[in-house]
């Protein structure tokens, strides 16, 4: 990945008192795919309408490849948007919408037409150039504001909740296409969603946020597999969260045992929560056989695997497992080492940047 | 600076549409009988308006006209519109655009064929052919204006309520009417404000024994204005102002109940 | 069930037929004939009234009216879309007070807003007052064109804010943050797209003033004193004074067709911009 396009530092905004973005930091390289992943209300459409300059920042500082680019107008910034809902011009038809920002440059008809007809080649919506954009689906609308984006050739494309209209089975088409398309046309996208499951599948990394903090940053990956804290592991996917206590490096004690685990450098004795993902918890049908009893409380089947809730004595653990045991079934659990991750207490506390 | 420009912009405006009616308001008070003159502090004018038989009777005209015509194009329009609603295609589209004629015409238009109308077939102008015109021109705003509501309804809601037992009437009454009631209540709010504002078709269809305000003031304000029509005016205007701001206090829909 | 519910309209269609399409058709009889208007019989086929309508002094009558209502019509258009404007883009806690004020006006008496008019301009009211302390000279504007047009613009501007407002405030703000960001300007953006959104109420505006500009008799009745007579007055000389219903009826039969040609041309130019939109 390349060198630096966008650096937000100290980035605040507050409503009528109500601080929405809290001193944000972050760092944005060329042909990254970025998302911003958190709950409604968490900061993350209000950063993107910073970056796109629809909100003035009460402080900090947005560089755009070193320069600053607070005061600059949505007009003046090298940035598109493809907006929540679209946003297209109902009075123009799609050729004219996506020509728009060319028409505002002053391009010649020749120059648009081409990029135009490109573009929408690109889309997939050839031949649509006279339709009227109230008579396209919700799909060819989506890649209408993507195509009226990108003809401008930014070097940022900020995208709000884009597939948010969209229903499940086009969404999973899309998200597969936009990623195409970032791929081949090579420029960066910071992408906001509260999808979880759609911030794994597109990202590069993921900034999760929460409450105008930045929770944690990392690939997909960092994020599942080590969330910082109980919001993110919560929040990213089902998991396990159990109250602890860190013994030492690499010893954790909960539920009446000491497990092994990868995680060092807390206090000896340090309240900690640990993290369990519920595919990594491994079922014996002879309770012996496992570092933790219980007896089945429930079972659903879920297509591909059974969610088990099992009871312990002290909690429900959630379990994905391929086979099924019964309700009432006495199993033993196992967790890997490496499958346990510890995290400090403090719930919500921000993480440092890389 | 921008927001400055916007201010006095909006300030000159709503100068130009309060300036008349401001100056009204100071008329009343005023003891000098010229315009244009202030001669002094005086209330006499709206002693002098209690007393005036002649803007008494126009008043009364004025209001009893209003009412009724509001009750009976708002009753009409109603039915009407329901009626029309479930017309055929054809006839519906037909009927409406009739219906449109009175509010697309020139008032003056529709006034001269209704004293053509009333003539002709010797009705004598007076209060009934007055109370006629004012339901012709009111009904339509009423249709126009439940119209919408009807086209919201559930189309099987009534059959809804037939199918557990309703007899037509009892549906139309229960469970047609109510949900249409905002859209009633509306048109009853146009034609009445329409009917008591009304000057044009009053003013060919009233014949010479009647008058409302508007012809009164019509037919002063060519030879010279008793001051104490400015002391009614600015006791309307207050009202209406009250009335308002009332309204707007109470509810946000301010807005939508003026529109 | 519809067919039952159908017959609700019946009374009013039979109301509709006497009321409203009889007393047309009655103007429209007078209008092509000649004679005595109280006995049918006499009524003999004429188009006499129409030739009377061509004659130079009445087409000058008629031309005056359509001239001083599209003045008023343009300038109600430039002082009420930035209000429109203003108000559609006040803070919404304050867009109804705005709103509000700008309707009470004309909660007031017609007659009586247009009469205060008179007492502000006649040629020894309260502007000439004014102006006179303030040592200028006097203005002669009532009664005049110049009075009637300040009539008419006064009466009919919140006719054009109202449907400029309710289209401009229901535009998707989005849609101008998408325009700024793809590179338009603010101004820009209100041409490209603010704008062209705006002009079916910009349309229903202007109909909205054009047709009561053009036929009223009260406004130029009181504020322009006969000097310059416009077809409404004129319709209701013939019908009030002159008691001539021939001439008085072709005169309105015109005004009907004229209002009714600039009304299908203003409704083209707003279905126009739609079709440019819609798939072949």
């Amino acid at each position: 990945m390349g060198k630096n396009l966008i650096e937000l530092k100290n980035l605040t905004k507050s409503y009528n008192g109500v601080t929405a973005v809290d001193s944000i930091n972050m760092t944005i390289r060329e042909k990254e795919f970025v998302t911003l992943l958190g709950p409604s209300g968490c900061g993350k459409t209000t950063t993107l309408r910073m970056i796109g300059g629809f909100e003035d920042p009460d402080d900090g500082e947005i560089l755009f490849e070193g320069r600053l680019l607070n005061n600059d107008p949505p007009y003046k910034r090298n940035i598109n948007t493809v907006f929540q809902r679209y946003a297209l011009f109902p009075h123009l038809n799609v050729f004219e919408n996506v020509a728009f920002g060319l028409r505002i440059k002053k391009k010649s008809n020749e120059e648009i037409r081409l990029k135009v007809e490109k573009m929408l080649k690109m889309v997939d919506l050839e031949g649509f150039d006279k339709r009227n954009v109230d008579s396209l689906s919700g799909g060819q609308q989506q890649r209408v504001a993507i195509a009226r984006a990108l003809v401008n050739e930014p070097k940022l494309l900020l995208l709000d909740e884009p597939l948010g209209a969209l229903d499940l089975k086009l969404r999973k088409e899309m998200q597969l296409e936009l990623l195409d398309m970032q791929r081949s046309v090579g420029i960066t996208f910071i992408y906001v969603t509260h999808d979880q499951e759609e911030a794994l599948t597109m990202s590069d990394t993921i900034v999760v946020m929460n409450k105008g903090i930045i929770q944690q940053i990392g690939t997909p990956q960092d994020i599942y597999n080590e969330p910082v804290n109980r919001f993110v592991a919560d929040f990213i996917g089902e998991s396990n969260i159990i109250e602890a206590n860190m013994i030492e490096d690499f010893r954790v004690h909960f539920d009446g045992s000491d497990f092994d685990c990868i995680d060092k450098g807390f206090r000896p004795d340090e309240p900690v929560d640990v993290v369990i993902r519920p595919e990594d918890i491994y079922l014996h049908s002879n309770p012996a056989d496992g570092k933790i009893q219980g007896t089945v409380v429930s079972v659903v089947f879920k297509g591909v695997h059974y969610e088990m809730l099992i009871d312990d004595g002290n909690r429900e653990y959630m379990v994905h497992n391929t086979t099924m045991f019964p309700v009432g079934s006495s199993v033993g659990m196992n967790v890997m080492p490496a499958d346990i991750q510890v995290m400090k207490r403090k719930e919500e506390e921000p993480c440092e940047e890389e | 600076m921008k927001k400055a420009a916007k201010r006095i912009y909006m300030g000159l405006v709503f100068l130009f549409l309060y300036a008349p009616i401001i100056l009204l308001i100071v008329y009343s008070f005023n003891s000098s009988k010229s315009r244009g003159q202030w001669g002094g502090f005086t209330l006499k004018w709206y002693a002098e308006l209690l007393q005036d038989r002649q803007i008494k009777e126009a008043l009364y005209f004025t209001i009893i006209i209003a009412v009724l015509a509001t009750i009976i194009s708002t009753i009409f329009g109603t039915l009407a519109a329901i009626g029309i609603h479930n017309m055929k295609r054809f006839p519906r589209s037909l009927s409406l655009n009739i219906n449109n004629l009175p509010v697309l015409n020139p008032d003056i238009v529709t006034g001269v064929a209704l004293m053509t109308l009333f003539i002709s077939v010797n009705i004598q102008l007076g209060f009934v052919s007055m109370l006629i015109a004012h339901i012709v021109f009111c009904t339509p705003y009423v249709i126009l204006a439940v119209l919408p509501k009807l086209r919201q309804l559930n189309r099987h809601i009534a059959e809804a309520a037939m199918d557990l037992g309703a007899k037509p009437s009892y549906a139309l009454r229960k469970v047609i009417i109510p949900q249409i009631t905002p859209g009633i209540i509306s048109g009853a709010l146009i034609a009445f404000t329409l009917s008591i504002d009304d000057f044009v078709i009053s003013f060919f269809t009233a014949g010479t024994q009647v008058t409302n305000l508007s012809i009164l003031i019509y037919s002063m304000a060519k030879r010279g204005v008793k001051p104490s029509i400015n002391a009614l005016s600015t006791i309307m205007f207050l009202t209406v102002l009250v009335l308002l701001l009332l309204i707007n206090k109470k509810s946000d829909k301010g807005e939508e109940l003026l529109l | 069930m519809r067919r039952r519910m159908k017959l609700l309209a019946y009374p009013y269609s039979a109301w509709m037929m006497i009321f409203i399409i009889f007393p047309l058709l009655l103007v429209l009889l007078y209008s092509l004939t000649s004679g005595d208007i109280h006995d049918f019989s006499s009524l003999q086929f004429s188009l006499q009234s129409y030739k009377r309508v061509a004659e130079p002094i009445f087409l000058k009558v008629i031309g005056n009216s359509f001239a001083l209502a599209i003045i008023s019509t343009i300038f109600c258009f430039i002082i009420g879309y930035p209000v429109a404007m203003i108000i559609a883009r006040a803070n919404p806690r304050h867009r109804g007070k705005l709103l509000m004020f700008i309707i009470v006006p004309m909660w007031m008496n017609f007659l009586l807003r247009t009469y205060a008019w008179m007492a502000i301009l006649s040629p020894n009211g309260v502007l000439n007052r004014f102006l006179n302390v303030i040592g200028l000279q006097p203005l002669e504007i009532m009664p005049g064109e110049i009075a009637v047009l300040l009539g008419m613009v006064y009466n009919f501007l919140p006719f054009m804010i109202l449907p400029i407002y309710t289209v401009l405030v229901k535009i998707d703000r989005n849609l101008l943050e998408a325009a700024g960001d793809l590179g338009a300007n603010k101004v820009m953006t209100f041409f490209r797209v603010e704008f062209p959104l705006s002009i079916p109420g910009v349309v229903s505006g202007i109909t909205m003033v054009f047709m009561p500009a053009v036929s009223t008799f009260v406004i130029s009745g009181l504020l322009g004193g006969g000097k310059t007579p416009l077809i409404g007055d004129l319709i209701e000389q013939q019908f009030m004074s002159d008691r001539n219903w021939h001439f008085g009826s072709s005169l309105s039969i015109i005004l009907m067709i004229m209002i009714l040609i600039s009304m299908a041309v203003m409704s083209r130019m707003d279905r126009n911009d739609e079709k440019e939109r819609k798939p072949v």
